[in-house]
C-alpha cells in the first residue's frame, strides 16, 4: 500500500534577475514531479545542487505549497484535508534534516526536544512525556541519562539520534531524511545508516531519502529517482537502475561517483560544462547542452517519462524506432578509460 | 625509489597549548611520511585526526597556538622547520602550493580573477604586470575556464562553485611548485564537477610532475586518486603504504573498520560494520594505543603501551601490536575475524 503519492507536484518560485532591477523570472525548481512511496520502503532522489531534491522534501513535508499538481496520504488528496486532517498528516510526515548543530536548540534539554512534538500535538502528561523519551532513547541508542543533557554535550552522530528520536515521537508513517548523514564521519555514519535500516524493519517505516553519496542511496533505497533540473530523468528499482543506468545522465551520474576500491576500474563518461540555471532550462531535454548522446529532436521536443522494461526513462533514444543512430559514435569520444 | 623523497616527515609533532600549557592537544604526533616527486599520497582521517593541522604544519602557517615541537619535515634535503619566516614566505606558492575546501574563503572577493591568479607570478618570479596577467589568461586556459580573456576581468561571486575551484587550482599551480597540497578540494563540489576536478588535477600533475598531497574523509577519493595512502587516527600515522596494497589487505583494525564502514555500489546490501564508539579527546588520549577503547581486537598490552611502528612488508607501516613480528603468525586469524 502506498504512504504517499505526488503526481504532476510542480513549484514555481518567482525570481528577480539583477539586485534592484531586472526582468522577473520565474525558477522552476520542481516541474512535474510524479512518485509514490510504499508501506516500509525508501525512495532515494538522488541529483547535484538545482536539481530540485530538496524542493521536493519541502513539498511533501507542506513547507511549501505547490504550484500545481497533488499530493496524496493514504488516497486523500491534502487539499481536501480540513484542519484535523492536515493536523494528522503533519504529524504522520517527519524530517530529519543534514546538520545536527543547527536542527536542535542549544537551549533546550534532549528530553524537551524530544518532548516537544508530543506536547505540541497530544495531550500527554508530564509523567507519560518522560515515559515516552527514555522509549525513544532507547530505540535509537542513547542511555537514559542523556535525557537531562543539553545539546553542545553530544558528538555529531549522537545528535543526530537525538533528532531521530526527536522525528519518530509521534509514530510517523514517513520520514524525510535530507542528507542526514553527510555532516558525519566516516566511522559514525555507518552507525547511523545501520540504525536507520533498523528502525524501517523495526517500525515499517517509509523514508524519503536525499543525499548526494550515490552508495549511500543505493544502500539505503528500494526505488531510486533521479532529477535533473526539476524534472525525474529516470526512476525505477534501485539496485537494477545503480547497476545498469539507461538515461544518458544517470550513466555519467553514476559513473562519476568515487570507486570503493582502487582496482575497480570503470567507464567514465565526462559530462562538459555545468547545471545551467532553472531560470531559464535549455529547451526540449533540459539535459540536452550537456548529454554525449544528443541529437537534433532533444533540443526541440521535451522527452516524456516511459517505462521501459520496468523502468521509468526521460531520454528520447528509447522512443522505439524513431531513435537517430547517427550521432551514437560521438559518444566513444567522450567516454575515456581511467 | 633512488635517492632522497621529495618530502619527508621525520617524526613530526604540533601540538596546541592552551592555559599556559596546562592543556595541550597533540594534534599531530610522531608522523612519519615520504612522497616521492610525481606521487600522489593521500591522507584520510576523520575530524579532529590532525589531518588538517598536519597540512598547516607543512606550510608552517599555523594559528598562534600551535607549536611544531618537534620533528624534521625536508623538501629537497632542507629542514623546513628550521626555515625563517621570510624564507617560508619564498617556499609558500613557489614550491609548495595548497588548494584549501571552500574556493569562496580563498578568493578574495574585491579583487579580478586576472589580479588574483597573477599575483604569485608577480611576488615570486618578480615579473611584470602584463606578462603576469598573459600567463594567468594561459593558467586559466589550462584549467579549462572558457574565453579566459574576459573571465580575468571578472570577480570570484560571477562563478560557478566549479569555476572557482578550478581558479584556485590555476593559483596553486602558478608558480609550478613541486608538491600540491589539496585539503579536502572537491567536498563542496557536485558529483559531475567534481569527477571533472578530478580528472583535471590529475592531468596537471601529469604536465607538471607535481607530486600531490590530498588530504580527505573520503575512501573513495584516495581509491580514485592516490599511489600511497596514510590513515591517521587521533593525530598518528596508524598505517601507511601503497593504495591498493592497503585496500586489499589492511594491516590496522581502524583502516579495516574504515574500509567496511562504507557502502559500496556492487554489494548495496551487505551491512555496514560500524566503529563503536566517539573519536577519542586529543587533550586527554587513553594510555597505550588511542583506537584501543574502539577496537574490537584490543588486548591488555593495547591498554598499556602505545605501540611502535612495524614494517608489516617492505614499503608499509603499520602502529599496531598485531603488526609486531611476533603476532605476524596470527595475523591471518585477525583478518578472518573481522
Amino acid at each position: 500500500m502506498t504512504v504517499i503519492e505526488a503526481a504532476g507536484l510542480t513549484k514555481h518560485f518567482s525570481a528577480r534577475r539583477g539586485v534592484f532591477v531586472g526582468k522577473p523570472g520565474t525558477v522552476r525548481a520542481v516541474d512535474g514531479v510524479s512518485f509514490a512511496i510504499g508501506n516500509g520502503t525508501t525512495l532515494g532522489i538522488v541529483g547535484e545542487s538545482g536539481c530540485g531534491k530538496t524542493t521536493t522534501a519541502k513539498l511533501v513535508l507542506g513547507l511549501e505549497e505547490p504550484t500545481s499538481g497533488s499530493i496524496c496520504f493514504e488516497g486523500r488528496d491534502l487539499r481536501q484535508l480540513d484542519a484535523a486532517g492536515r493536523r494528522r498528516y503533519r504529524k504522520s510526515v517527519q524530517a530529519v534534516f543534514q546538520d545536527p548543530y543547527a536542527s536542535l536548540n542549544p537551549r533546550m534539554r534532549i528530553s524537551a526536544i524530544i518532548a516537544e512534538p508530543l506536547i505540541t500535538n497530544e495531550k500527554v502528561t508530564a509523567g507519560q512525556a518522560r515515559h515516552r523519551v527514555d522509549e525513544l532513547l532507547e530505540l535509537v541508542g542513547l542511555p537514559a541519562h542523556a535525557a537531562d543533557l543539553f545539546p553542545h554535550e553530544f558528538s555529531g552522530g549522537q545528535r543526530q539520534r537525538i533528532a531521530i528520536a526527536r522525528a519518530l515521537a509521534l509514530s510517523p508513517k514517513l520520514v524525510v531524511l535530507d542528507e542526514p548523514v553527510s555532516a558525519l564521519d566516516v566511522s559514525i555514519r555507518a552507525q547511523i545508516l545501520n540504525l536507520l535500516r533498523d528502525l524501517q524493519a523495526q517500525l515499517g517505516l517509509s523514508y524519503l531519502f536525499i543525499a548526494h553519496d550515490l552508495a549511500a542511496v543505493a544502500h539505503m533505497s528500494h526505488t531510486i529517482a533521479v532529477m535533473y533540473l526539476g524534472k525525474i530523468v529516470e526512476m525505477g528499482e534501485a539496485r537494477a537502475l545503480a547497476r545498469a543506468p539507461k538515461h544518458p545522465y544517470t550513466e555519467a551520474l553514476f559513473s562519476a561517483a568515487l570507486p570503493s576500491h582502487p582496482d575497480e576500474r570503470r567507464e567514465e563518461v565526462l559530462l562538459p560544462g555545468e547545471v545551467p540555471s532553472p531560470i531559464e532550462p535549455p529547451s526540449g531535454c533540459r539535459f540536452h547542452p550537456r548529454c554525449p548522446r544528443a541529437f537534433t529532436r532533444c533540443a526541440g521536443e521535451v522527452p516524456a517519462l516511459r517505462n521501459l522494461e520496468g523502468r521509468l526513462v526521460a531520454c528520447h533514444l528509447y522512443d522505439a524506432a524513431e531513435t537517430d543512430p547517427a550521432p551514437l559514435p560521438l559518444m566513444a569520444a567522450q567516454i575515456m578509460r581511467t | 625509489m633512488a635517492g632522497p623523497p621529495l618530502l619527508e616527515l621525520d617524526r613530526l609533532s604540533t601540538h596546541y597549548i592552551a592555559a599556559q600549557g596546562a592543556r595541550v592537544v597533540r594534534a599531530v604526533d610522531g608522523v612519519s611520511l615520504r612522497v616521492e616527486a610525481g606521487e600522489t599520497l593521500g591522507i584520510v582521517g576523520e575530524s579532529g585526526s590532525g589531518k588538517s593541522t598536519l597540512a598547516l604544519t607543512l606550510l608552517r602557517v599555523l594559528p598562534p597556538a600551535a607549536r611544531i615541537v618537534g620533528g624534521r619535515m625536508l623538501l629537497d634535503g632542507e629542514d623546513l622547520v628550521q626555515k625563517t619566516e621570510p624564507e617560508m614566505q619564498d617556499i609558500r606558492g613557489k614550491k609548495i602550493a595548497m588548494i584549501l575546501q571552500d574556493p569562496m574563503a580563498s578568493l578574495n572577493p574585491l579583487f579580478t580573477i586576472g589580479n588574483q591568479v597573477a599575483e604569485p607570478i608577480r611576488v615570486h618570479e618578480h615579473e611584470t604586470r602584463r606578462t603576469a596577467w598573459q600567463r594567468a589568461r594561459a593558467l586559466l586556459n589550462a584549467v579549462r575556464i572558457p574565453s579566459p580573456e574576459a573571465r580575468v576581468k571578472q570577480y570570484p561571486h560571477e562563478m560557478s562553485g566549479g569555476m572557482r575551484q578550478r581558479i584556485v587550482g590555476a593559483i596553486g599551480i602558478s608558480c609550478e611548485p613541486r608538491l600540491l597540497i589539496a585539503d579536502e578540494p572537491t567536498t563542496s563540489l557536485d558529483l559531475t564537477i567534481q569527477a571533472q576536478y578530478l580528472n583535471l588535477l590529475r592531468e596537471l600533475q601529469r604536465q607538471h610532475g607535481l607530486a600531490l598531497i590530498f588530504i580527505t574523509h573520503n575512501l573513495g577519493i584516495v581509491a580514485k586518486m592516490c599511489d600511497q595512502l596514510a590513515v591517521m587516527y587521533a593525530g598518528r600515522v596508524v598505517e601507511s603504504g601503497p593504495v591498493s596494497r592497503i585496500f586489499n589487505a589492511p594491516v590496522h583494525p581502524y583502516t579495516k573498520a574504515l574500509l567496511n564502514a562504507i557502502p559500496r555500489m556492487d554489494d548495496p546490501d551487505r551491512r555496514l560494520n560500524a566503529i563503536e564508539g566517539q573519536p577519542p579527546n586529543l587533550a586527554a588520549l587513553p594510555p597505550g594505543c588511542s583506537f584501543a577503547p574502539r577496537c574490537a581486537l584490543a588486548m591488555p598490552r593495547c591498554r598499556e603501551a602505545a605501540p611502535p611502528e612495524f614494517t608489516p612488508e617492505p614499503g608499509r607501516t603499520a602502529h599496531c601490536w598485531l603488526a609486531e613480528p611476533a603476532a605476524a603468525a596470527g595475523r591471518l586469524i585477525v583478518s578472518g575475524a573481522v
